[in-house]
């Protein structure tokens, strides 16, 4: 506990990283309260005020449908929430079993699972996804997947420089002599000890979780209509580029301001789990 | 040298292989085979046209010798033809590498003349406003969405300036232009695309030369250079610079895979007709033989990306290329 403390009162110090954790946490009750908020119903179709810019009664204006653009953007941050949270997961849990069975046993298994590292890291990230999803069904559920199987090396990489230090410790030693079992000692003693560049790691990829889902939804890969997510908003804003900036810049504003939240707390986490910094305070 | 260098390339022929072994496994492995979406849009198929269709690709076979067929073929660049217009996959392919490549190395240009002067101005005066304001431009570069960062410029210079085109990469009436006429129009086509996919990369690039100046500041060596007398310019473009430059070499390879894949969404934005574009079109109508073929492509390229970068790497630190 007292640990955690440290780690809070270092993150707090970092103003632009609370600020970022400030507006993380109101859009996540934005999008738990999604249907409270919202002022209008994101689906509802309102033939006669079609593309009608911002005013008073829709506040950011409405699509081509005459759909209200900030329900539908409040709507929206659901799909965004979801998706950067289950990809993540999906990408840890990988990374971690790799990256630790990696560098628990070294040698030969290691040199194996790298080698399939740096495949996966060989193709242009958003040329696999894309070839995964043509084969099956565009919906948000296959792009949660699709997004988690083609984005955890990072974690598998930074997970294994951890086993491969830690391992060599002590306490390892220690638990080997009472017997331990292997997978009791890389899950119970030595994973809780390696974490904390996978928490950074975590933020950062919910960030990057997030864009690629906008611009998947963007090319009509992802989320489909009429189930609003900020990429596909922005779809309707390039078709009518001419006529109604409001679709343009709006969402993208949405997805700019919570990718940024997400990379600043990240940033915060970073510095506040430095041990090289843990150390100086010690002292 | 020539010794890394092999080595390089001999390390590389696993890795090649084992792409070639995941794509086709994307492929294959997915339920729903080639044939199936061929003739999904016509029910009037019979199923001796379907077994027939299987013989042509050879899908009636057992999978570990369709992928050794299928590696056989593409060694000798015979990627098979597209399903949607028969034509030869390979020169589909061809054919879009020069805009990409074009553009690719224009916005790399780009990325390299306009960050690393910032990265170096916030390094040496660190804490200062100018560091202050290059932080907060570097984490807005990393949280645009690079598509809608298109889409308002297009609305800017297209559509309400009207000074540039904001699709294709040559206007209707380019046979009726002059040389000059042409490379104005061509430099017209080109700069938005350019610029948005420059832009994510100028603030990675110039937090990465920043941190890398910062690193090398602290070292014994500026200390003494400074300690000698030398003038600020001459310690930090002379001494400074040139050792922080290395790290930066390898982030030229690193970045391969990202610009490739990223102009998926610009070049579809764009209407740019490379390999993003093609790719993008393949997997809406499910040509295989052309995704299979962009992805080794794409894939390929990053490892010779990676390789660049390496041996110039060890061009400029002779500690790696000596190393055993």
């Amino acid at each position: 506990m007292r640990l955690l403390k440290i780690i809070g009162k270092r993150f707090s110090r970092n103003r632009l990283s609370v600020i970022g954790a400030v507006t993380v946490l109101l859009l996540i009750t934005i999008s738990l309260l999604a249907p409270f908020i919202a002022p209008y119903d994101p689906t509802a179709i309102d033939v006669r005020h079609t593309l009608s810019p911002p005013s008073k009664t829709h506040l950011l204006g409405t699509d081509e449908l005459g759909r209200d653009l900030l329900s539908r953007i409040i709507w929206g941050s659901r799909v965004s929430l979801k998706v950067g949270f289950v990809a993540v997961g999906i990408a840890i849990v990988i990374g971690i079993i790799i990256g630790a069975i990696a560098g628990f046993y070294g040698g030969k298994v290691d040199a194996i699972l790298m080698r399939f590292v740096d495949i996966m890291l060989a193709f242009p990230t958003f040329f696999l996804i894309l070839a995964v999803i043509s084969i099956l069904e565009p919906n948000i559920f296959t792009i949660m997947a699709v997004i988690g199987i083609t984005s955890w090396m990072d974690v598998a990489r930074l997970v294994r420089a951890e086993f491969l230090s830690l391992k060599e410790r002590d306490f390892v030693g220690a638990a080997r002599a009472v017997g331990v079992s292997d997978t009791r000692l890389i899950f119970r003693h030595i994973l809780p000890n390696a974490l904390s560049p996978v928490f950074v790691a975590a933020t950062f990829g919910v960030a990057g979780a997030i864009l690629i889902e906008s611009g998947l939804s963007f090319l009509g890969l992802g989320v489909q209509p009429p189930d609003p997510s900020w990429g596909n908003i922005l779809t309707s804003g390039k078709d009518n580029i001419e006529v109604a900036w409001w679709l343009s810049l709006y969402p993208g504003l949405a997805i700019l301001i919570t990718v940024l939240s997400y990379n600043l707390v990240g940033e915060g986490l970073r510095d506040a789990l430095d041990p090289r910094i843990w150390e100086a305070e010690r002292r | 040298m020539l010794s890394y260098i092999t080595k390089r390339l001999l390390l590389m022929i696993p890795l090649l292989f084992g792409i070639t072994l995941i794509t086709f496994a994307v492929v294959h492995l997915a339920p729903g085979n080639p044939v199936e979406v061929q003739t999904e849009m016509s029910l009037k198929v019979s199923a001796q046209a379907k077994e027939n269709l299987k013989k042509l690709y050879g899908l009636d076979k057992p999978l570990h010798v369709q992928y050794i067929d299928w590696l056989k073929r593409f060694v000798s660049l015979d990627f098979g033809k597209s399903f949607v217009d028969s034509r030869k996959v390979f020169d589909k392919i061809i054919e879009r590498i020069p805009v990409t490549l074009t553009i690719n190395i224009l916005s790399l240009i780009l990325i390299f003349i306009i960050a690393i002067p910032i990265g170096i101005l916030s390094a040496t005066k660190q804490y200062s406003i100018f560091d202050k304001l290059s932080t907060v431009f570097v984490f807005i570069g990393f949280s645009t969405p690079a598509f809608w960062l298109a889409l308002l410029l297009m609305i800017l210079f297209g559509v309400n300036m009207g000074i540039l085109p904001i699709s294709g990469i040559q206007s209707i009436d380019i046979s009726e232009m002059g040389a000059f006429e042409r490379l104005l129009d061509w430099i017209k086509h080109l700069v938005l695309p350019v610029g948005v996919s420059a832009f994510g990369g100028i603030a990675g690039l110039s937090r990465y030369c920043r941190s890398s100046m910062l690193e090398v500041i602290r070292q014994d060596y500026i200390r003494t250079a400074r300690a000698k007398g030398l003038t600020e310019t001459e310690v930090i473009f002379k001494h400074a610079f040139r050792n922080a430059l290395m790290p930066i070499v390898t982030i030229l390879g690193l970045s391969v895979p990202g610009l490739i894949g990223g102009g998926v969404i610009f070049e579809t934005i764009f209407a740019i007709p490379g390999m993003g574009q093609l790719f993008y079109s393949s997997t809406m109508s499910r040509d295989y033989p052309t995704i299979m073929g962009i992805l080794v492509i794409g894939a390929v390229l990053t490892l010779f990306g990676n390789l660049i970068a390496d041996i110039s790497y060890a061009l400029v630190d002779p500690r790696v290329r000596n190393r055993k």
